[in-house]
């Protein structure tokens, strides 16, 4: 399991062969047969003038809240391996925020983990996006469907 | 004394990212009370408890849990990761 919290950006490419070479390669040599992977871009607003997103977040809380979420991912299906990076700081549209990836002996646990390593990112995990353009900067607000995208694991657990 | 920060809107609102507060406050509400009750700024930023989140020493918690033993308190925004 890899967790990282970052300023710089990083290749999804290169870290998905890494990924997967370590899949292949560690303690559960040959147990993986599906790897997942998703990644979040900066998505330009409706009117194409996002400059910038800028994304804070808590350090320390931030690794531990993630390391969290995946012990129970770990806990609730069965992975081989999981990787976490999310960077903050000053991002430009199309750049990549995130990526999660997951490996398991089937592909169901491994979407599922996926699915809800996002949510609990999503929602749970302390970051916070600010989305700057020409007329100003504004805080993004939470979603309520973020929020209600929490419930269905809690009553699945 | 106890250790606060804040983040996002709250951070700007207050006007800095942490401080070290002398406090008798039993619960979280009750910190975020005597802060208003001190400055406006505080009482701008906690006037909507409903659009604020806490952390105790990096756990979410509610506003009515203890402070008793705890290092440090946390308020921000619902989050948006991801």
């Amino acid at each position: 399991m890899r967790i990282a919290v970052q300023l710089e950006p990083f290749d999804t490419g290169a870290e998905l062969s890494g990924f997967q070479a370590g899949c292949a390669g560690g303690e559960t040599r040959g147990e993986t047969g599906a790897v997942v992977t998703f990644s979040g871009v900066v998505r330009n607003s409706a009117s194409g003038d996002l400059a910038a997103m800028e994304i804070e977040h808590y350090p320390g809380m931030t690794e531990g809240a993630i390391a969290k979420f995946a012990a129970e991912a770990s806990a609730r299906w069965l992975l081989t391996d999981c990787l976490v990076i999310h960077r903050h700081g000053r991002l430009t549209p199309g750049e990549t925020i995130m990526m999660v990836a997951t490996a398991a002996p089937h592909r169901a646990d491994a979407f599922a983990a996926a699915e809800f390593l996002m949510d609990y990112l999503k929602s749970r995990a302390p970051f916070w996006k600010k989305e700057i353009t020409a007329s100003g900067a504004e805080w993004v607000a939470a979603k309520d469907s973020d929020e209600a995208a929490l419930d269905r694991w809690r009553e699945e657990g | 004394m106890i250790e606060v920060l804040y983040f996002a809107w709250v951070r700007e609102r207050i006007g800095l990212p942490r401080e070290r507060i002398e406090t008798g406050a039993a619960t979280v509400a009750d910190l975020m009370a005597e802060l208003s009750a001190r400055e406006p700024r505080y009482a701008a930023a906690f006037a909507d408890p409903s659009s604020l989140r806490v952390a105790l020493d990096q756990e979410l918690a509610d506003f009515d849990a203890p402070l008793a033993g705890v290092r440090e308190v946390a308020f921000f925004p619902p989050m948006t990761g991801g």
